[in-house]
């Protein structure tokens, strides 16, 4: 079937099931935007900036499961979907991202509006093509799908010419397109599963430390993970990234682990002799300290990507595979043979977590004149208690007390920029999580100093009628910046003040949304109450203490047992030298 | 304390590519980017039918960065193989040098004598200046070179170093 290249587009988007597609127009995407014109199947989310574009794609895709596709224009219309592309890579998020380019004959020509946009994205994609005939577009675009989707996900870039977009070419349909080279590996090897279940059941005391891959997995690996956790009575930890893959409320949960994670879950880690790390990746922020990283302990580690094997930490049973389908297996193996958790040794190992867990590592100064952010938190977790919520964030001290504090107990519940930290990452997501649950509760937690990164998209949410809230914890501090000053710098506040912030409750209005404040304890029930009531766009100004920190901390280059707790007065002592060039 | 750290090693690799446009900017680009260390390149298509690029690089690691860069390279879509030759076992190693080397008189002679006994055959003679081949491992390249400097060596270039498994083995 003969068709333009912005035809083919719109046809394999349609054919890969795509509803709605985030973007921006200019000149080099000019033909694409006039195929999307002339259908009715695709929608199309006009953003502010590019950067929300990929943002909102994977607010949308991390709420759904499903692939988010952005569509922006060549030079900076590239350049600024570098950082959703990025962030993306790093929390493993599948995005389809098609960008214009200049025509075939002006590539390299310094054009208008041209850049090397597939060596810009080379390393910030899982991988990208510039297509250079009408007749490659549909297959590399298929491809595009299957790469993005499946093994571990990540964001591709289709970079496309404006004269490819023009010319005619052959269409294929998915079912004819093979992929040879990437068929990633998803069942576990059986010998690997049976050495790590007889770990398991012979742990005295063990841990389930669980990551983004599960909830990547799907549904059904976290139901799978709650029946393993279940039958052996095992405790259960959890990365930021993997937030909601467990029940938070349940008992056996011992709260999110790392950097700002619960006590009793990094003395677990420290002194587990069994850990089982099912997709997550011993990320910096959670193993604090390598080499004094859970010394005692035999390593289980589920990943789908071999390349986590082994990279920081050396593990006694690596198991490659999609973690739902080996969580099966595992499962199955545990039932097989009968297993019995050493019932004497767990109930001595869960006494001394429930002594850790009496330190109540997350409790703070309570006060009835000022809004401690903590509370906030609290207040916002209570009063939304029992409805159909999703949760964004920014990036800094609001997102750990949000990881903290808010009850997640279901998966694609909890969208938050875990391995980049990107600053205006939450309202973009919130707008594409908004568009995947149109009658859904979506709350951006934000600090002031974040959603000034990305609040234009404040009128994309306007525009396109989705009702987000942006539950702003304002302290007028980046707050995570002074709280390291604090930490390693003497206290020399080097510009981590925002002096001149805007009014939010008029920014809200000016931009068509609905604006409150709440000021004082007394006032923030209401005020929460009133914002889950609104159908537009709002922003809530929660006015707290100026200078409250987050605790627990692990301090950079400390171990898991050298946590900082929040009742300690004295910080400015407890990174270590050689901690002092962490990030 | 911080535990001594392993030493490292050198390994050869050998990298089957499909030879589309950007591959060797995706290999290249995943040792710098991710800091590891290139001792030597060489690549050239190995089998145009079947559009494969044969890519050997030589890299100094501890055995778990050598290990991450076998996993790393893996994870490029158009890599179809990757083999760390050094672990697999027994490899042939072989380099090719130009090497230009101006003189006259006794030196020029020695040059020659130097040559014929190391391997190298001169590719051009003028009437100032050698050009010699030589190939073998990386280190008789390296004695060879080291030999010339005091006879007139004035320009040097080198393919990078090729590998095999050695018997029946393949990639």
């Amino acid at each position: 079937m003969r068709m333009t290249g912005a035809e083919i587009i719109i046809k394999a988007l349609r054919d890969q099931g795509v509803e709605i597609i985030f973007g921006y127009p200019g000149g080099a995407v000019l033909p694409i935007y006039d195929a999307l014109f002339k259908q009715n199947d695709i929608r199309h989310i006009l953003v502010r900036q590019e950067g929300g574009a990929v943002h909102a794609a994977e607010g949308y895709a991390r709420s759904t499961g499903k692939v988010g596709c952005v569509l922006v224009t060549s030079g900076p219309g590239a350049t600024n979907a570098v950082t959703g592309l990025t962030d993306a890579l790093l929390d493993s998020i599948p995005i389809v991202c098609l960008t214009g380019q200049v025509p075939t004959h002006l590539i390299g020509n310094d054009a208008f509006q041209e850049c090397d946009t597939t060596g810009i994205t080379r390393p910030c994609t899982k991988h990208n093509w510039l297509v250079k005939t009408p007749d490659q577009l549909a297959r590399v675009m298929h491809e595009a799908f299957h790469i993005a989707g499946s093994g571990r996900p990540g964001p591709v870039v289709i970079d496309i010419p404006k004269d490819v977009q023009l010319a005619e070419g052959d269409y294929v349909p998915p079912s004819m397109v093979e992929h040879p080279l990437y068929q990633p590996k998803t069942v576990g090897d059986e010998k690997a599963v049976q050495r790590a279940v007889e770990l398991i059941a012979d742990a005295e005391r063990p841990l389930f430390y669980t990551g983004g891959g599960v909830i990547n997995s799907g549904r059904r690996a976290c139901e799978t993970l709650q029946k393993l956790v279940k039958a052996t009575g095992y405790p259960i930890t959890s990365t930021l990234m993997g937030l909601g893959a467990y029940p938070s409320t349940d008992g056996q949960y011992l709260g999110m682990v790392g950097m700002h994670g619960s006590y009793e879950s990094n003395l677990s880690m420290y002194n587990c002799d069994v850990m089982i790390n099912i997709g997550a990746r011993f990320d910096d922020r959670v193993t604090g300290k390598l080499s004094e990283f859970s010394p005692k302990s035999k390593k289980i580690h589920v990943d789908i990507d071999a390349s986590s094997i082994n990279k920081t930490v050396v593990v006694d049973v690596p198991i490659i595979g999609d973690a739902g389908t080996v969580l099966d297996q595992i499962l199955k193996e545990w039932q097989a043979k009968g297993h019995r958790p050493d019932k004497e040794a767990l109930s001595k190992w869960w006494s001394q977590i429930n002594q850790w867990r009496a330190r109540k590592s997350f409790s703070y100064k309570k006060s009835d004149k000022i809004i401690k952010p903590q509370y906030a938190l609290e207040r916002l977790r209570d009063l939304t208690r029992g409805h159909d919520t999703y949760f964004t964030t920014e990036v800094g001290q609001h997102q750990m007390w949000a990881a903290q504090f808010l009850e997640l107990n279901e998966p694609h519940r909890w969208m938050t920029s875990g391995g980049l930290g990107t600053m205006g990452y939450g309202l973009p997501a919130a707008i594409g999580v908004q568009l995947a649950h149109p009658k859904s509760l979506v709350i951006d937690v934000a600090g002031e100093a974040s959603i000034l990164m990305n609040i234009q998209e404040m009128s994309t949410a306007v525009q396109h009628q989705l009702p987000v809230k942006v539950f702003i914890i304002n302290n007028q501090w980046m707050g995570m910046v002074r709280q390291w000053q604090e930490l390693i710098h003497g206290g020399r506040y080097s510009q981590s003040y925002t002096a001149a912030l805007p009014d939010f409750v008029k920014l809200a209005e000016a931009f068509g949304g609905i604006g409150m404040r709440a000021e004082t304890p007394a006032e923030l029930d209401g005020v929460i109450k009133e914002m889950m009531k609104t159908d537009k766009p709002t922003i809530v100004d929660v006015c707290v203490d100026q200078k409250e920190n987050c605790y627990p901390m692990i301090p950079g280059g400390r171990a898991h047992y050298e946590m900082i707790l929040g009742d300690d007065q004295d910080i400015s002592t407890a990174t270590p030298d050689e901690g002092l060039v962490l990030v | 304390m911080n535990a001594p750290s392993p030493a490292t090693q050198r390994h050869v690799f050998s990298v089957l590519v499909n030879d589309e446009p950007g591959v060797l900017a995706r290999v290249i680009g995943l040792f710098s980017g991710r800091g590891y260390n290139i001792e030597s390149l060489a690549v050239a298509i190995v089998d145009a039918e079947r559009s494969l690029s044969r890519i050997t690089v030589v890299s100094i690691g501890t055995p778990q960065i050598l290990e991450q860069i076998e996993a790393q390279l893996n994870r490029i879509v158009p890599v179809r193989k990757v083999v760390d030759l050094t672990r697999q076992g027994a490899t042939v190693e072989r380099e090719m040098a130009l090497v230009k080397v101006n003189g006259s008189g006794a030196s020029r002679m020695e040059a020659l004598k130097v040559a014929e006994a190391a391997h190298a055959k001169a590719k051009d003679a003028s009437p100032e200046a050698f050009i010699f081949e030589i190939t073998g491992t990386a280190g008789e390249i390296d004695n060879f070179i080291n030999l010339m400097k005091p006879l007139g060596l004035i320009e040097t270039v080198r393919s990078g170093v090729l590998g095999l498994a050695r018997g029946n083995k393949t990639v």
